[in-house]
């Protein structure tokens, strides 16, 4: 598209068809190693299993029932929430970025995990609700706080920089709330809401993952589709509009698709830290295209989230919920891409 | 014509606004002075105004007296310092990154300092506040370097965009140690949900006399900066080609934030709100430019600081909120109707 090579011209392929190249390669290289990971969730455990009985299992071509019940029974769900998270947290991560145009403006910086954090504290340590009441508290806690930043952001329209700024202060109203019942409550509860808010995949029910991954089929190629207005949307909203966009219908729909995929997932598993703010960079710089990243993005942020869980439930010693391990292994990572790609001489 | 009268009135306007700003300043300053002497007489026991002259002229050791000068005076103080150092803080990292989200947080002090101070109890076991104090200060340092030395590779430095991603990652990482060793360690747990909701309550004379010293050589460092930072504001190449040396000019803003957002943070646990939201009130009060907007900064911060915890000491007598919470149920509100009624100038 004529679109994306604007963008591109500081790209060092300059070629269209090497750039198209890449991306596809990109691409399937991450779908590859998120399918790798999500088989790996499933072999790994107290009885390690082999891939192809895994697969045989997925595909319902094994006729051994014991490795049946380990695959779709235990093991499976798991997997499927890390994924299902992962995908959401990626893509939701990498849509407010490039709407709001800042880095550091993901769902977990402008106030929607807060939202679903203070939901969820409050009912689990003032009002003893059980997981899946726990649940719906943060997913109604996430889609009020997004509906209210919108609602109080708008002034005849939207602009990132006001969104942003009302954002921080939901925001720091959220945490301020969450911070006083969490140091008002009892110990052994106050254990407990930590342990939500640390965000792990662990913590996922049945019902919840189906409810996500519903969401996830319905939304994902809506996003995808979506998407491409992204990019036109970056070169503000006068091009846009000249472009043929239809700027605030178009805004619109992106944040409220991202905003419900980050309440689904944060809902599912509790805010699991810095999976939507390291996805969306990491993905354009594994690009390097400055084409359309959505997709490389969500599915970072399912490796990520998926690697997480490895790490933290098999390699080390304690057994650490995904929320602790993303931030350890994202963030090394993101530095080391901040690095390297600046010694190719092409910043930030 | 039109020409001509722009140019006679473009410096008369400017003069007035000066003159407006100046006499702004002041008023505040005025406002500052009023709110610590509220800050000294209310709490849960009232003392009056004459008490505060005798407890230092006397010395005497009337209940009065001892509350004055062992609480309510050092809180005041320090209370007034941490105001100061963290909206200072916020002002500078705004300014050097362009990012309205930058704030000390951002560059991961209090991710550092919570790191630190959480360590040490899981290591060394329960202290005193004032020894991790020293912990939660070499935290905030270690990070703050760690930000810059990542942002800094390369060959164009550190231009903003990569400050700020330095800054969230490291403080991801960070993050994660505080929570990985939190959830293994109950003891550590119990300890860090106190540090955690910033607070002056239970910090005296020892805690002033460590982080005071710091946060003096950082504001003055600090208000230094202003014509700096608006070179900045303009962009790198602007800046550079206007002579200015923005390595230099980055290194100083940093070396200024660690000391001020490190003892601060140190002294009170992470109190959020000051740094990334007076900036922006200072911001739309008197325009785009750092030299008033640092001292703008530097007033009204410490009054929303002390405002907050008097309310927190009144809202649940004989008990208290902590400031932090305050801040954030109080001002967030308030920030936000600032925010949707002002044309806001943009970094």
């Amino acid at each position: 598209m004529s679109l994306t090579e604007t963008i591109e011209t500081a790209s060092p392929f300059t070629g269209r068809r090497a750039r198209r190249r890449r991306e596809t390669t990109v691409t399937l290289v991450l779908l590859t190693l998120t399918a790798a990971l999500f088989i790996a969730t499933m072999m790994i455990g107290s009885y390690w299993l082999k891939p192809w009985e895994v697969v045989a299992s997925l595909l319902g071509i094994a006729d051994d029932p014991s490795i049946d019940f380990i695959v779709r029974d235990l093991r499976l769900p798991l997997a499927a929430a890390g994924l299902a998270v992962g995908l959401a947290l990626g893509t939701a991560g990498i849509v407010f970025q490039k709407l709001l145009a800042n880095p550091l403006a993901s769902p977990d910086f402008v106030g929607i995990s807060q939202g679903a954090g203070v939901a969820a504290v409050v009912s689990i340590v003032l009002l003893n609700l059980g997981a899946i009441a726990v649940s719906f508290a943060a997913l109604g806690g996430a889609l009020v706080t997004g509906g209210l930043i919108y609602a109080l952001a708008w002034r005849g329209g939207i602009t990132g920089y006001r969104f942003i700024l009302i954002g921080i202060g939901v925001s720091e109203f959220c945490v301020a709330l969450t911070g006083y019942v969490l140091a008002r409550a009892e110990l052994f509860d106050a254990r407990e809401a930590m342990t939500w808010l640390v965000g792990s995949i662990g913590q996922t029910g049945a019902l919840q993952l189906r409810i996500l991954l519903g969401a996830l089929i319905l939304l994902l190629p809506v996003a995808v589709m979506l998407g491409r207005w992204l990019s036109a949307l970056e070169l503000g909203d006068d091009t846009a509009y000249a472009l043929g966009v239809r700027v605030e219908v178009a805004r619109v729909s992106l944040l409220a698709v991202a905003i419900v995929l980050v309440a689904l997932a944060t809902a599912a598993a509790g805010p699991v830290s810095f999976v939507a703010l390291i996805s969306g960079p990491i993905a354009i710089r594994i690009v390097r295209t400055g084409g359309p990243v959505l997709l490389p993005s969500a599915l970072i942020g399912a490796s990520l989230v998926l690697g997480a869980d490895l790490i933290g439930s098999h390699l080390l010693p304690v057994s650490l919920p995904t929320g602790v391990i993303t931030g350890a292994v994202g963030a090394p990572y993101l530095i080391w891409l901040l690095a390297t790609v600046n010694r190719e001489g092409r910043g930030g | 014509m039109t020409t001509d009268l722009l140019h006679q009135a473009a410096p008369a306007a400017r003069h007035r606004n000066g003159a407006a700003l100046g006499v702004g300043l002041l008023v505040l300053i005025g406002v500052l002075a009023v709110v610590c002497v509220m800050s000294i007489t209310l709490g849960t026991r009232g003392i009056g105004l004459g008490s505060i002259i005798d407890a230092f002229r006397d010395r005497d050791d009337s209940v009065d007296a001892t509350v004055i000068r062992e609480m309510r005076v050092p809180r005041t103080l320090i209370g007034l310092s941490a105001g100061i150092a963290l909206g200072l803080a916020g002002a500078l990292l705004q300014g050097l990154t362009r990012n309205p989200l930058a704030d000390p947080g951002i560059m991961g002090v209090n991710t550092g300092a919570s790191a630190f101070i959480v360590s040490s109890i899981a290591i060394l076991g329960t202290q005193a506040m004032t020894t991790y104090i020293w912990f939660g200060f070499i935290g905030a340092a270690v990070s703050v370097v760690l930000v810059y030395g990542v942002a800094s590779f390369g060959r164009e430095g550190a231009t903003p965009v990569k400050l700020a991603l330095a800054g969230a990652a490291i403080s991801a990482g960070f993050y994660a140690i505080t929570t990985g060793v939190v959830m293994t360690n109950i003891d550590a747990l119990n300890q860090m949900r106190a540090w955690q909701v910033g607070s002056l309550a239970g910090r005296y004379w020892p805690e002033l006399q460590y982080s005071a010293p710091f946060i003096v050589v950082g504001a003055i460092l600090a208000l230094t900066l202003g014509r700096a930072l608006n070179g900045l504001a303009l962009g790198d190449d602007m800046a550079t080609a206007l002579g200015q040396r923005i390595v230099l000019t980055r290194s100083v803003v940093f070396v200024a934030v660690i000391l001020l957002a490190g003892a601060a943070t140190a002294a009170c646990g992470p109190i959020a709100f000051v740094g990334l939201v007076i900036p922006h009130v200072a911001r739309a009060l008197c325009g785009p430019d750092y030299r008033w907007i640092l001292p703008y900064t530097l007033v009204l911060s410490p009054i929303i600081l002390l405002l907050a915890d008097i309310a927190g000491r009144l809202v649940l007598k004989p008990g208290e909120l902590q400031v932090g919470v305050v801040l954030g149920v109080l001002g967030a509100p308030a920030f936000i109707a600032l925010v949707r009624n002002r044309s806001l100038a943009k970094l």
